[in-house]
């Protein structure tokens, strides 16, 4: 401690030992917040389902989408990544997920929403089962908090049933 | 800077330092606020760095007393470090002989 630059020195080294403390005293302080998140999503209509030249199967559809995702956010928060995901079983594949629509939600006020939308990406079978399939529609969040790990849950929302023939518009 | 103000200087930058991110990290928990955090554990930061990093006045007051030079002529160093080399010299020597 004998010299100024000593002295700033090691009063950097331990301002910043401190600082990644309190990261992770905050990374901690989310395990104390226990979210209940809340999500309808309405099928609107379906606009198309056909089956494409190599023999996918293809649906295009609008949905009404309301969410109360406020709980999710916490002083540690950053923002939320959100993405709505068609999920069915197949006789080859046990789980298929189709991302049908994404966001992200960068601030509390954002975090409670309606919206109606059609499928922002397409929704493509691999082969040619959708006709008449049951399938879940669910949204999934990652939370992405300022300091710490990433985390990611999801709400599933069952019950929705394709038409049972291919049709045009 | 004395031997007694390096020991304040230390001793306060400690403190310091840990009361305001305790401050700090109480605050932005409790108005649910990161940037307020941030904010004034940088600021703590600055004002410690201010009161420990430069050469005040406060941590000069417990100057060294240095023997006048006229008391060190009246007792000489003693010469004793002659008379150890040469025992050395000679013990190693002796090992060299041997």
């Amino acid at each position: 401690m004998h010299s100024f630059v000593y002295r700033a020195n090691v009063l950097l080294t331990f301002a910043f030992t401190i600082l990644a403390l309190m990261c992770v005293i905050a990374s901690f302080s989310d395990n104390f917040n226990f979210p209940s998140p809340s999500a309808e999503i309405q099928i609107v209509k379906f606009n198309g389902f056909q089956k494409k030249p190599p023999g996918n199967d293809e649906v295009s559809l609008t949905m009404n989408i309301t969410a109360d995702l406020q709980s999710l956010f916490t002083w540690n928060t950053k923002q939320l990544f959100i993405f709505v995901a068609a999920e069915y079983e197949t006789p080859q594949n046990s789980l298929n997920q189709v991302s049908l629509w994404d966001a992200i939600i960068p601030a509390k006020e954002h975090a409670k929403f309606w919206v109606q939308t059609k499928n922002k990406y397409r929704f493509v079978d691999q082969g040619s089962n959708l006709r008449g399939k049951e399938f879940n529609l669910t949204l999934h969040w990652h939370v992405m908090p300022k300091t710490g790990k990433m985390f990611a849950d999801k709400l599933v929302l069952s019950g929705f049933r394709l038409p049972e023939e291919h049709r045009r518009g | 800077m004395d031997w007694q103000g390096q020991k304040q200087a230390e001793l306060w930058m400690q403190i310091l330092l840990v009361v305001f991110a305790a401050a700090a990290l109480a605050t932005g928990y409790i108005i649910g606020s990161f940037r307020m955090m941030m904010l004034i554990y940088a600021g703590g930061v600055v004002f410690t760095a201010l009161v420990t990093v430069p050469n005040w006045l406060f941590f000069n007051r417990h100057p060294l007393k240095w023997l006048d030079p006229s008391e060190a002529e009246k007792h000489p160093k003693p010469r004793k470090a002659v008379v150890s080399n040469d025992k050395k010299k000679s013990s190693k020597k002796v090992t060299a002989a041997g």
